[in-house]
């Protein structure tokens, strides 16, 4: 064969791998909105799920699904920062740093159940908290600190050196020149990472069955007194999220109407994710033109 | 005078708050650290607790086949068989298809075609993987099933939908270190006469090897921890797979089903512990193989 044929052969073949790539998302995508979107209603938004009869909704789901990802980013958010700053600004080069790195790597190649699993052990056995939107969140936290960290970290490196020596000639200490100058600059690339970082933590089950719980509890969202057990805002209650629920309605398999349930549910959280993407990206670009003035 | 002198002398409040400030953030990488080690001391107490605690051995754990933990048969060797079957299958399938999208990205269509790409990838990572068990269940399983007969749970099954979910980690990868061969080498490639696929082959592909091989532990850490969308598809029966669709357990999937049914304390429950520490070493060797496929590559 000569060298023109295999070049012709071989980008055939490149472009038809591709293809079958771009192919196999929007078959995904499709298909869970062809499937699931069928069954969305009001009435399956506002009702609350049922154990063993048919026509059960996801209120509760997809409540706990949005409180656990606000309590997740509460407690993540400034950890991550914290330890950003530290990576970009601070860190000297020397093996600690280096050890610190690693740390965090392994923390992020962990598989979710083992620390979901570690969660389980310290938060609802230890602790003895049970199973709670809390022991869920912190879980979660773990989960998702690494990649938040990085993320940060990779955004405050990106500002040019330029800046941050323009805040010491002013005679502005470090961290003034951090807080004040650096941040502000990084922030369209935070506000990215941390919106795509809610679409993982949104979509994350593994290590949510053992922490947050695989119930969903009768919930009062009149009840505004977060000590009340049958209060919405209660942080130590059991809460099953909307993957979790996918998860244990195909699981179990009790439900009579397993396809509406797990399809309409699907639909719901693709939908919640794919809002999560789109804006993150045109956000960050916008961000990123105002405070760059680049337009 | 005194006074400004004192004034002088004194750290100023912006001082007081560089040191509040700096503080915050050594607390914070310290808070991380701290937590690495306690989830590798816990998961390792735990996870000796069989062999230090019930007296079981570790080569009956590593190599028997009878997974029963109730009537103290420990034998985790079918469930580490197919959690390596459906890693190194899925890694098998996912290659080919992420070095192909890596190349149109780098090579053929840097501007428009490498953008779109770019989008579908970055959604693929966003998908949760209950929605791909979801879809392994409602598509993947039917159709092993029509295809090679028996329940279609099983590696197969499993391999399949790990190849979509690894594709992206893999895909975004390469892309980085074909990005990082340098121009001339494919200046100097062409300007030989060589064509675009030569150059591919010969060439660029060659050092981007390193590269390539990290993105594929990369891959293969993330499909052998992945719990749930295995679990849907694999069928959960802990015996030796007999061939790729006979249903099976992975160590996640043995974990994931198991953990709620036992009891904290217990023969069954510490066995499970062993299977988690097991998870925990294979991850950090997945870690372990990367560094050392980079410290190769430097000195190349």
């Amino acid at each position: 064969m000569n060298a023109k044929r295999s070049d012709h052969l071989a980008t055939g073949l490149i472009y038809t791998f591709v293809a079958i790539v771009v192919l196999i998302l929007f078959g995904l995508i499709g298909y869970i909105l062809v499937s699931g979107v069928p069954h969305l209603s009001w009435h399956f938004l506002t009702t609350p799920s049922k154990a063993f009869a048919a026509g059960g909704g996801i209120r509760d789901q997809l409540f706990n699904s949005l409180y656990l990802l606000i309590l997740t980013l509460i407690i993540s958010f400034p950890i991550a920062l914290g330890a950003g700053i530290y990576l970009a600004e601070y860190a000297p080069d020397n093996w600690v740093t280096s050890v610190m790195r690693t740390a965090i790597e392994v923390l992020s190649s962990l598989p979710s159940v083992v620390v979901g699993l570690f969660g389980y052990l310290l938060f609802v056995i230890q602790f003895q908290m049970g199973f709670s939107i809390l022991a869920g969140a912190i879980a979660l936290t773990f989960f998702n600190l690494p990649l938040l960290t990085r993320n940060i970290e990779t955004s405050l490196s990106a500002v040019p050196n330029l800046q941050r020596e323009a805040g010491i000639a002013l005679g502005l200490s470090s961290w003034k020149t951090t807080t004040g100058i650096i941040l502000p600059a990084a922030v369209p690339g935070i506000l990215t990472g941390v919106i795509l970082s809610a679409g993982r933590v949104f979509g994350e089950a593994a290590a949510l069955i053992y922490t947050a719980g695989q119930s969903a509890p009768v919930l009062n969202y009149g009840n505004w007194n977060a000590f009340d057990p049958n209060s919405f805002l209660n942080p130590l209650r059991p809460a099953e999220t909307l993957a979790v629920h996918i998860w244990k309605v195909n699981a179990e398999g009790i439900v009579p109407d397993i396809d509406a349930v797990s399809n309409g549910t699907a639909a719901v959280l693709i939908i919640v994710i794919l809002i999560f993407n789109i804006s993150a990206r045109m956000l960050g670009n916008r961000l990123y033109n105002k405070l760059t003035s680049s337009k | 005078m005194d006074e400004i002198k004192d004034r002088l002398l004194k750290p100023s409040k912006a001082t007081h708050e560089d040191q509040r400030g700096k503080f915050i953030s050594y607390l914070s990488i310290g808070l991380i650290a701290v937590l690495v080690i306690s989830i590798l001391v816990f998961i390792t107490i735990h996870g000796l607790a069989m062999f230090t605690q019930n007296g079981m051995k570790i080569s009956d754990f590593l190599f028997k086949t009878d997974w029963n933990p109730g009537k103290k048969l420990i034998g985790a060797l079918p469930m580490i068989v197919t959690s390596f079957g459906v890693t190194l299958l899925s890694a098998l399938i996912a290659t080919p298809f992420a070095i192909a999208v890596a190349l149109f990205m780098t090579e053929f269509a840097p501007k428009r075609g490498a953008k779109f790409l770019q989008v579908i990838i970055e959604l693929l990572v966003g998908i949760p993987s209950v929605i791909y068990g979801l879809i392994g269940l409602a598509i993947v399983v039917p159709a092993v099933r029509t295809i090679y007969g028996g329940t279609g749970f099983g590696i197969l099954a499993g391999a399949i939908v790990l190849f979509v979910m690894v594709l992206p980690t893999i895909t975004s990868l390469t892309v980085d270190s074909l990005k990082a061969v340098p121009r001339h080498y494919r200046q100097a490639s062409l300007a030989l006469g060589a064509t675009r696929w030569q150059t591919i082959y010969k060439v660029i592909l060659r050092a981007a090897t390193p590269g390539i091989l990290t993105a594929v532990v990369f891959g293969m850490a993330r499909a052998f921890g992945e719990a749930l969308a295995v679990q849907m598809v694999i069928g959960n029966a802990a015996m030796l797979p007999q061939n790729l669709t006979s249903p099976s357990a992975t160590l996640t999937s043995q974990l994931t089903m198991g953990i709620g049914n036992t009891i904290m304390g217990t023969l069954p429950n510490n066995a499970l512990w062993s299977l988690a520490l097991l998870l925990l070493i294979m991850s950090l060797v997945f870690n372990l193989v990367v560094k050392l496929i980079a410290r190769k590559g430097r000195i190349k």
